[in-house]
């Protein structure tokens, strides 16, 4: 089903950019703990690595039918 | 550049003049230049119009002079007729001049015989003019015919004015030749006007000849009358000269006889006369022979009247003869030739009996005046002798010759001196007359030769007379004979002629004959043939219906055989085309297991069913294998699992509206997904029935949708659910292949089921 699938990039891309900002938080915090004195920035460095990341991955997965150099077919005409 | 021009002449003028009268002048000048100017553009407009309207003057001074350039002028220049209608007036038909000519030159045969006509009339006028006292009559039937003539040349005038047609004037020749003729008789006339009464009768034959052409029944009767008058003619001048020639015949006879009993009775006086001078007879004899003599004088003086009275009456008749021959030779009928002929020589002949009667009684007569002459000398002398005697004697009586024996001797003595001195005398007498004599004979031979000559003129003349009846009777029977020589020439000329012509009209007819008899085999032999093809025909036509009646019946008895064979075959196409129907409807009816979400069962099975069903129909499987694929085997989805899935794609496609090749960041889908909140457009909107630009936003497209989906028209939802571009069609991409596969699958079974309809009612037998 053709429409299900922006629901299923829309939940890869929620998941995706859930980890990732998660994992950004969380090493921003743990590097923000560990490594630089409890700054805030590696936090928000760190998450805003991990959204940027998550944003980027799920602007890719979404656009990417549109790009070439994917072997899927174009369905677009 | 005029005023810059001024300005620096101006500027000049003032360094090189300084006077400001130049400037005036200058700027007269310029005044005058413009006036200049202003009548310079005055002249050009005078000249521009003395131009043109000289052009046109002369253009129509040479129109009114040559047609030909005022006719190019009218056809070229539009309104030029008009122009030139009102200056010139209407054109002049000069083009009719030519034809006229032609007209008049036409008949030059006929202008040259009127005039050659018109000459003979003026030269027959002149003539006439001079030589109109010499023949009276000659202008009177001329004048006829010149009114004649006259008449006919106008006719030929008028003739030849109205048609163009050169018509020859035959009656104009032919009265031009009658009158020449006329004329030319004319001049014989008034060359010998001895003849000039039989012309008037042949000049109206001669005019009229040419004319009339009597019929042949008409000629014919008119010889046949004349040969009857002819002959009547001939007969009654027969019957007329045969009575006038048995007439003159007896009176000539009479006449004759008269005249011979006449010269009977002259010379018998003559004789007796003689007898009785020179005879010496007895006194008593001799009284008897005076009486006799004065018998036969008597006699012959009756005879002699007799013979005038007979010869006058004779005469008469011979005139009377004469005449009805003359009376006859002028009615100049030709039979009647021989007869007068004869008539003629009859005439002549008695003529000349009579004149020899008649000669012969006159000779007798002279004889007998000689006669009697010497008788009454003799008497005289012998009268003397006895007045002497008895002047002597005178006792002696007169019959002294028979009184010899009674006389003395001194009687005798006196009468022998008597006798002696007579003797004397009479020599005496006799030597006087013998001196006399040659004068006596001369006289003598001058009176006959003058009585000879007489007679001899006479008879010369009634010789001659004679003789030149002779020739001329000669003549005419020469003449008659020749006549009836040539006629019989003639006869036999037209019998050989007659008999070339039978000849001729024999053969004529013979080849008439055989061409008749070739027409007629030729008409007999077509129509022969024409009855025998008719024969044929109708003998084939008989042939041709039995084999009809024939055929008809093997054909209806085919017929009937192939009616029943197709019943049977329509029977099981009937049978086939119920067993493809229930097919298609069985492939109907799968159709509609479709259950909401749930696709139909695959319709394999009914798709084989139906192929099996119509083997021998190419379209139906042709339609049946046109199912697609997914559907055999999957199935397809119902109309309202997809009007539901359609709901639900709606807003997705809403929300993705924006999104395409081009804009496809997070960003952009922000902006979709707000659009998709903030924008409201109608749930279903009905599509125009011609999609414009506008209506391509997908918005407005997904409200047309949804109104053909709730209308039911799946096609036109998907038509327009295909118009989606973009990121928006990709979502909706699957419902697209599905609506197709269903809309397919229903057209081609709807097709098949109108193909088993129709079959089905093709194969229905009527009742």
């Amino acid at each position: 089903m053709s429409e299900k699938e922006l629901g299923k990039k829309w939940d890869r891309c929620l998941a995706d950019s859930a980890i990732k900002l998660g994992t950004g938080l969380g090493l921003g915090i743990v590097f923000s703990v560990l490594f630089f004195k409890r700054h805030t920035w590696p936090i928000s460095f760190g998450s805003g690595v991990g959204l940027g990341m998550a944003y980027a991955n799920c602007q890719n997965d979404l656009r990417s039918h549109y790009l070439q150099h994917r072997s899927k077919k174009v369905t677009h005409t | 550049m005029l005023r810059a021009c001024l300005r620096g002449a101006n500027a000049t003028a003032r360094n090189n003049f300084g006077k400001t009268r130049l400037t005036n002048l200058q700027h007269c000048r310029h005044y005058t230049a413009g006036e200049t100017s202003g009548g310079g553009a005055a002249k050009v407009v005078a000249a521009g119009l003395v131009t043109v309207g000289g052009g046109i003057g002369g253009t129509i001074l040479y129109a009114k002079w040559d047609n030909k350039f005022r006719a190019a002028v009218e056809n070229n220049v539009p309104y030029s007729d008009w122009l030139l209608g009102l200056a010139l007036g209407p054109p002049s038909p000069k083009s009719g001049l030519p034809i006229k000519k032609q007209e008049l030159a036409q008949p030059p045969s006929m202008m040259d015989k009127q005039t050659n006509v018109s000459k003979a009339k003026s030269e027959k006028k002149v003539k006439e003019a001079a030589e109109s006292p010499a023949s009276e009559m000659s202008p009177v039937p001329i004048q006829p015919a010149q009114s004649i003539e006259e008449a006919s040349a106008e006719a030929t005038h008028i003739i030849s004015a109205i048609s163009e047609v050169t018509s020859v004037p035959a009656p104009c020749d032919t009265e031009g030749a009658a009158v020449k003729e006329e004329y030319k008789d004319c001049h014989e006339h008034q060359d010998t006007s001895v003849t000039a009464a039989v012309h008037p009768d042949t000049e109206s034959p001669t005019a009229t000849e040419p004319l009339k052409e009597r019929p042949v029944e008409e000629v014919a009767a008119i010889l046949a009358q004349q040969d009857q008058e002819e002959q009547d003619i001939a007969t009654s001048v027969s019957a007329s000269l045969e009575e006038s020639l048995t007439s003159s015949a007896k009176a000539t006879l009479q006449a004759i006889g008269a005249q011979e009993a006449a010269l009977q009775a002259i010379t018998r006086h003559t004789l007796k006369l003689k007898e009785a001078m020179e005879a010496e007879v007895p006194p008593q004899e001799k009284s008897a022979q005076w009486k006799d003599l004065e018998a036969a004088l008597a006699d012959r003086t009756g005879a002699v009247n007799d013979a005038e009275t007979a010869l006058s009456k004779a005469n008469e008749a011979l005139d009377s003869l004469k005449s009805v021959i003359d009376k006859s030779k002028g009615l100049k009928v030709s039979a009647v030739r021989p007869l007068v002929l004869a008539a003629e020589e009859n005439l002549h002949n008695m003529v000349v009996d009579l004149d020899k009667v008649v000669t012969k009684v006159h000779s007798a007569e002279s004889e007998a005046k000689i006669v009697s002459q010497y008788s009454e000398l003799v008497n005289e002398a012998k009268q003397q002798f006895q007045r002497e005697v008895s002047s002597l004697t005178p006792e002696i009586q007169a019959n002294w010759k028979g009184l010899t024996g009674k006389l003395s001797s001194d009687d005798l003595n006196a009468l022998i001196a008597h006798a002696h001195r007579r003797i004397d005398q009479l020599n005496r007498e006799l030597a006087e007359q013998r001196v006399r004599e040659q004068i006596h004979i001369d006289a003598a031979l001058e009176q006959q030769k003058l009585e000879d000559q007489k007679a001899l003129e006479k008879a010369v003349s009634t010789a001659l007379q004679h003789i030149k009846e002779e020739a001329r009777l000669e003549q005419e029977r020469k003449l008659s004979e020749l006549r009836e020589v040539m006629e019989a020439e003639m006869r036999t000329q037209l019998r050989r002629q007659a008999a070339a012509h039978t000849d001729h009209v024999r053969d004529v007819l013979k080849v008439q004959e055989q061409e008749l008899r070739v027409d007629a085999e030729q008409v007999l032999s077509s129509k022969m043939l024409e009855q025998e093809t008719r024969y044929r025909q109708l003998s084939q036509e008989q042939l041709d219906n039995f084999t009809l009646d024939m055929n008809t019946a093997y054909a209806r008895l085919k017929g009937m055989e192939e009616a029943i064979d197709s019943h049977v075959v329509a029977e099981e196409e009937a049978r086939k085309a119920h067993q493809l129907w229930l097919s298609v409807e069985a492939l109907n009816y799968t159709l509609k297991t479709a259950n909401a979400d749930i696709p139909t069962v695959p319709l394999e099975g009914a798709a084989q069913a139906v192929r099996d069903s119509c083997h021998d129909s190419d379209f139906a499987l042709a339609l049946s294998s046109a199912l697609p694929e997914e559907s055999l085997h999957r199935g397809v989805y119902s109309e309202a699992s997809l009007r539901a899935r359609f709901n639900s794609l709606r807003s997705l496609a809403r929300r993705v509206a924006l999104i395409d090749e081009s804009h496809n960041s997070l960003y952009q889908y922000f902006l979709s997904y707000l659009q998709a909140a903030l924008l409201f457009e109608e749930k279903q909107e009905a599509p125009p029935a011609q999609l414009c630009s506008e209506d391509l936003d997908p918005f407005k497209l997904l409200s047309y949708a949804s109104y053909c989906l709730e209308h039911g028209d799946l096609e036109l939802a998907a038509k327009l659910v295909n118009q989606l571009r973009g990121e928006a069609r990709r979502v909706v991409e699957d419902w697209l292949t599905e609506a197709r596969l269903t809309l397919e699958t229903r057209q081609v079974v709807s097709l098949l089921s109108a193909y088993a309809n129709a079959v089905g009612l093709g194969t229905t037998q009527a009742p």
